[in-house]
């Protein structure tokens, strides 16, 4: 069965040999036209006038666009309407489209949307959290609370008391594959090749700008070049522009933004401010927490609000909070919008109760893995699970983008606090399938940590200026959308009648190997061998009304959807064929490229072909929807998640103590991917996460200048991970279990879950800073060499020098 | 320009060449060779990598900032001429294959491509040799397990490139430092090209005109490099790599320092002179230069003069030379080693220097005789630092020394503060990279890459 079996990438023989076809290298009619935008300068104000006359009259320009010259929605926002294509006047950040230059080629494009020549009234931009505070500039009415007993009078009434507040700074995706978009008109319609992880809202966006019906847009994705949550949203400006043009000048229009560019104008991971007060007894137990959550969204709203709520869901990660209380404001600068992005707000979530955690040992003195461990959800025991409540009717706008993580929810009371005590998070869930304690024991002896930590005590006493650290942290990370309806999804099954397979499903392949699982899912429903099923690309045509491909949900979903469409098939071939030979439907095997009824085999091919023949239907659609959850985003309270995913790493760093300069020097991991789909693919993902969430956490840093402008918009500036940032030693292993629930041969989702293991590097490196002296070293983040060298002087108490 | 080379085995004549035009722009647009890829357009994240062999071999370059002159007379692969000619795979393709190498796929034949260069020429430092590929999905654990394990494998005929003879192209392509000095005096307002990893991103980033240029890279008699007992010479157009290797014995931590300068694509390209001629107060060269005493070469037609590198730095964008006088050489006194190089930058690999701190200390008999210490970042300009020389010559080598020198930072420099790092950080490393100057000199461990698990 090829289910479980670590086969590579469908896609890396045409990786390897660069056939794999990608947006920009779709060949493209005659006479192609080229894009680009022109930005604006300021990061606030109005425009007062702009002349385009040196734009148009540039090399190569066919036509120029401004917000008045189109036909109809001005808008690329996936949520409230609020972020138009081109600048209705208002200028929000620097690098926000303005207008659009049509060319015939991409250099000439880009060369002549520099020559507008725009004035602006230009006013002072929100840039901080005080200044977004001060001017009350923030989304939604106010911020959200979710709370849990009393965590005021259980902090007043604790032993011991860690506060503070600390910086943890966001991301810029860096898929290797800027954003790209080609818009083909055909009488009348629209195909847009999309570089997307959701072709539905694409579909969507492009019908809404063109004053047409989502079925005269069809959109393709056969792959993306990267994606990480950077092209949830982010590709609707270059999709629409591309339609747009494309049906005001009838020829085929590709955009794709310069690296540079797409730095510039696209969002990124939201920067959070995070202010803890906790309350521990003395034997690390932790009573109470309070946190203050200051989510950077930017300009727009996008997915802000569900990215600041999954936030605050990750704020107990492993942990069973007594009491607590979690305040979210999200607030609104002039900056690029923030964005989705691996994981989605949990990683700043559990980076605020990790650091929590961190604190309260040193203060204690107890071994941070030992006060982490007292401070576990109980193990895993069956709970009755509650069937979720009849879901109310209500009555949605069909031109609403309701595929969209940032669509409107339904309003709903306003929250009181849930009692404490049970298992159950801060939201009121029961947790069910807690493995950690487990996973823990067996992480923890497989890395050495103990005799290692002893053997980094005694290097610290024996080196004066490197020092090492180690640390371990855990993660449990919620599995479903928390908007409950997207947890949809479809499929479309062929079965030819030479036994060959054609796969469709909603999901779209961003490097992930969601396409590969979801054929060996196919391949075991039919028996058959992986290479007789052709996976497909992505098309709205095919499958529609799809979300997505987010939340770590792609396999869960569509291989469930497959998984039905398949069996739909195979039920009617074996029906037929055991009609055919008088035998039981359910006696009917299928097996090794071969159906079996009673003694009759046949290949899968042959049976394809008398079903065929029998005039029965070798085509079919699937459709799954995850069932128990339900979730009150406005209360704070229900079952969000269908089930959890766990991981645990172990990292050990060392330090330079008169730079701070600082690498990791080994990591242990030990990932739970349920029963693993496809154990290669998902070490790639766990590998790869981990060194993503490192990156995050140490040199990966968005500095913008006190303009709002963006000095990090190159990988000159910007460093991700290179190759010997690795870890030197990196054991990773799969956590050999099943899930607990019903999902897709009992797997779990990996796509976002091991991103957060890299917290464990940032705590080693606070462990290695803590070596220096006697303060809690209270790094922010990221911890770059320069943060780790304030660290230093800040537990050295010392501020004025090392 | 008329520039002849091969592709992928097959000649290439191109005529009326537009002389900024980028290999890589060429291979996707006009011959649909998309295997190549885009990634970043200057040179930082090696999507684009290809193989180009020449008289010195084969070597992994970035196309995105490789203009199409630069190729004349030489033999290009590109990851379709990776695969055999009955499309077998290449070792390395099948190893990241079977060892999951790749996931999205897009930055795979740069990768690809890097490890076709590095196991042509027998190299096996990896992580060097794919410093300057960037892959956001992988962790790079998988990819170098792929590279490890072809080390043993025999390189596959199909990519054993050769160059090709051919004549001189154009005057804009000198073959030789008089034909240089000549067409420059006559072309003085001329953008010379080296290597093209900084006026690469003229043309790519700030989307400029170039008109006209002179590449320099045909002069092969700027590519000396001549060792003698008295001094060390390099022309201005020896590569980094080519420098990196001639210091590995003279100062080896000079050649540690430009092991981590940029990449192995960039350093193919990036040159000497280059590195100097531009000015820019964060090249890593001049500052271990100056600390070595080095004289620069400068001529003009044929007129030759030599300055001490510090002065050639008048100000920021400023230096001190003429229209149409061109960098010929660098040259240092051969010495007993004495200079250690500290490279701060927020990635260890491929990144520009916060701080480049190069020192150069004479002890004798336990008393400092001779001081050169120069700073990147730390000015508009590299750098000596005066001040703190002042106070450590003829006073005991010692850590009361080492103190009372730290205090002299602060006159010689007042950094800046920007993206890579603040003010007060910038001026703390630089005293701490005295500090470790002399810990190490007293044999205790101060480098972080030298630490193990």
């Amino acid at each position: 069965m090829s289910v479980a079996s670590p086969m590579p990438h469908d896609a890396a023989p045409l990786h390897v040999t660069g056939t794999a076809r990608y947006v920009d290298d779709i060949p493209t009619p005659k006479g192609t036209l080229h894009l680009a935008f022109g930005l604006s300068s300021i990061p606030k104000g109005r425009i007062t006038s702009m002349d385009l006359t040196d734009v148009k009259a540039a090399d190569g320009v066919v036509m120029v666009l401004a917000a008045d010259d189109l036909p109809f929605a001005n808008d690329v926002s996936p949520s409230i309407h609020d972020e138009p294509l081109l600048s209705d006047g208002v200028i929000n950040y620097i690098g926000q489209p303005i207008f659009l230059v049509v060319a015939s080629s991409h250099q000439a494009a880009r060369k002549a949307a520099r020559l507008g020549n725009v004035h602006y009234a230009e006013e002072t931009p929100i840039l901080t959290v005080e200044e977004a505070l001060a001017a009350d500039s923030r989304f939604e009415e106010g911020p959200r609370i979710y709370a849990k007993g009393d965590a005021e009078t259980a902090i007043a009434n604790a032993h011991c008391l860690v506060e503070d507040t600390f910086e943890i700074g966001g991301q810029e995706h860096f898929y290797l594959e800027g954003q790209a978009a080609l818009a083909l008109p055909n009488e009348g319609d629209m195909l847009v090749h999309s570089s997307t992880q959701h072709p539905t809202e694409i579909q969507h966006k492009v019908a809404d700008a063109l004053g047409v019906p989502m079925n005269a847009v069809r959109v393709e994705t056969r792959r993306m070049g990267g994606g990480f949550g950077g092209k949830e949203s982010q590709g609707n400006a270059l999709a629409v522009a591309c339609a747009v043009a494309a049906k005001a000048t009838g020829k085929a229009c590709k955009m794709r933004y310069d690296r540079d560019d797409d730095m510039i104008i696209t969002g990124k991971r939201h920067a959070f401010r995070i202010s803890y007060r906790a309350g521990f007894d003395k034997d690390g137990h932790i009573q109470g927490v309070l946190f203050l959550h200051y989510a950077m969204c930017g300009w727009a709203q996008d997915l802000s609000l569900p990215v600041a709520d999954r936030a605050m869901l990750h704020s107990d990660n492993a942990y069973l909070l007594p009491h607590a209380r979690i305040e979210s404001h999200r607030l609104k600068t002039n900056t690029q919008s923030a964005t989705a992005f691996r994981g989605f707000g949990g990683p700043q979530g559990m980076v605020g109760i990790e650091r929590v955690m961190d604190h309260a040992a040193f203060e204690l003195g107890i071994d941070p893995v030992e006060l982490r461990r007292r401070n576990y959800y109980e193990p895993a025991h069956r709970t009755e699970d509650r069937e979720p409540d009849e879901e109310p009717l209500n009555h949605p706008d069909p031109h609403e983008d309701l595929t969209s993580r940032g669509a409107v929810e339904t309003g709903a009371n306003p929250t009181r606090p849930l009692p404490s005590g049970g298992n159950t998070t801060p939201y009121g869930m029961e947790v069910s399938d807690f493995v950690l304690h487990e996973m823990t024991d067996a992480l923890l002896k497989s890395s050495d940590y103990f005799a290692r930590k002893a053997a980094i005590a005694k290097w610290n006493a024996e080196n004066n200026v490197i020092k090492k650290g180690i640390a371990f942290s855990p993660v449990k990370f919620g599995i479903s959308f928390t908007l409950t309806h997207l947890n949809q999804a479809g499929a479309l099954v062929h079965v030819y009648q030479d036994g060959s397979v054609h796969l469709n499903h909603g999901g779209t392949e961003m490097g992930q190997g969601l396409f590969q699982k979801v054929a060996q899912v196919a391949a075991s429903r039919f028996g058959i061998p992986l290479e007789m099923v052709k996976i497909t690309a992505t098309d709205t045509a095919k499958v529609p009304n799809t979300s997505a491909t987010a939340a770590s949900s792609g396999s869960d979903l569509n291989g469930m959807a497959v998984k039905a469409a398949c069996d739909t098939i195979r039920d009617r071939m074996a029906i037929y064929l055991a009609e055919r030979h008088q035998a039981d439907p359910t006696s009917v095997i299928f097996a090794d490229g071969h159906v079996e009824i009673g003694k009759n085999r046949y290949s899968f091919a042959e049976a394809a072909a008398m079903v065929y023949q029998g005039r029965v239907s070798l085509s079919a659609t699937g459709y799954y929807k995850t069932p128990k959850i339900e979730w009150d985003r406005i209360k704070g309270q229900g079952r969000p998640f269908y089930y959890f995913a766990y991981g645990a790493a172990v990292t050990e760093v060392a330090i330079d103590t008169l730079t701070g300069e600082n690498r990791i020097l080994r990591t242990d991991i030990l990932h739970d991917a349920g029963a693993s789909l496809n154990p290669a693919i998902d070490i790639g993902q766990v590998e790869g996460g981990y060194v993503q969430g490192a990156g995050w956490l140490t040199t990966e840093e968005l500095v913008w200048d006190d303009r709002g402008n963006l000095r990090t918009h190159a990988p000159s500036t910007y460093k991700i991970p290179a190759c010997s940032d690795r870890p030197d030693i990196f054991n990773v292993a799969l956590w050999n279990g099943k899930n607990r629930e019903e999902t897709i041969y009992r797997s779990k989702a990996v796509g976002e879950p091991p991103f957060m293991l890299g917290i464990s590097a940032w705590l080693a490196l606070s462990n290695a800073v803590g070596a220096c002296g006697d303060k809690y070293p209270a790094l922010n983040a990221p911890a770059t060499a320069e943060e780790v060298w304030r660290g230093i002087k800040f537990t050295r108490g010392n501020p004025d020098g090392i | 320009m008329n520039i002849t080379f091969l592709l992928n085995g097959e000649t290439v004549a191109l005529k009326d060449v537009d002389p900024t035009a980028t290999l890589l722009d060429w291979l996707r647009d006009d011959c649909g060779l998309t295997g190549t890829k885009e990634g970043c357009n200057e040179g930082d994240c090696g999507a684009c990598t290809v193989m180009v062999t020449d008289e010195d071999g084969a070597r992994a370059l970035n196309s995105c900032i490789l203009f199409l002159p630069q190729l004349h007379g030489k033999a290009v692969r590109t990851v379709e001429g990776a695969t055999g000619p009955n499309g077998e795979m290449h070792p390395a393709q099948q190893a990241m294959v079977d060892f999951h190498g790749s996931q999205c796929g897009f930055c795979t034949p740069g990768f690809v491509m890097s490890m076709v260069a590095s196991h042509a020429n027998g190299a096996t430092d990896h992580d060097t040799q794919l410093a300057g590929n960037l892959c956001r999905c992988t962790g790079y654990a998988p990819i170098v397990r792929a590279a490890e394990s072809v080390e043993d494998q025999p390189v596959p005929v199909w990519v054993r490139d050769a160059p090709i003879a051919t004549e001189a192209a154009s005057p804009n392509l000198p073959e030789s430092s008089d034909e240089l000095a000549a067409i420059y005096e006559r072309h003085p307002s001329a953008t010379l090209i080296a290597g093209a990893t900084d006026v690469g991103l003229w043309v790519t980033k700030q989307l400029r005109e170039l008109d006209p240029v002179i590449f320099l890279n045909r002069c092969d008699d700027l590519k000396e490099i001549l060792v003698t007992d008295d001094e060390v010479h390099f022309g201005a157009m020896v590569d980094m790599n080519r420098m990196s290797e001639a210091l590995t014995e003279l100062h080896p931590s000079y050649a540690e320092m430009i092991r981590r300068y940029a990449s192995v694509q960039v350093r193919h390209a990036a040159t000497i002179g280059g590195n100097i001629a531009n000015g820019s107060p964060i090249g890593d060269n001049p500052p271990a230069l100056i600390a070595l005493g080095a004289t620069l070469h400068l001529r003009k037609g044929n007129t030759r003069r030599s300055v001490v590198l510090e002065d050639f730095f008048i100000d920021y964008g400023k230096q001190d030379r003429a229209l149409g006088e061109f960098v010929e050489a660098v040259s240092f006194p051969r010495q007993a080693d004495r200079l250690k190089c500290y490279k701060l930058s927020k990635r260890f690999d491929q990144d520009i220097s916060a701080v480049c701190g190069c020192f150069n200390v004479v002890v004798e008999n336990g008393t400092v005789t001779q001081a050169r210490i120069a700073f990147g970042g730390m000015a508009g300009i590299p750098k000596r630092a005066g001040t703190v020389e002042a106070e450590l010559v003829d006073q005991p080598w010692s850590q009361k020394t080492i103190e009372k020198a730290k205090l002299a930072f602060d006159k010689d420099f007042t950094p800046m503060t920007d993206m890579r790092a603040s003010a007060s950080y910038r001026l703390d490393s630089a005293k701490a990279m005295l500090e470790r100057y002399f810990r190490e000199d007293h044999g205790e461990l101060t480098n972080v890459l030298e630490v193990s698990a």
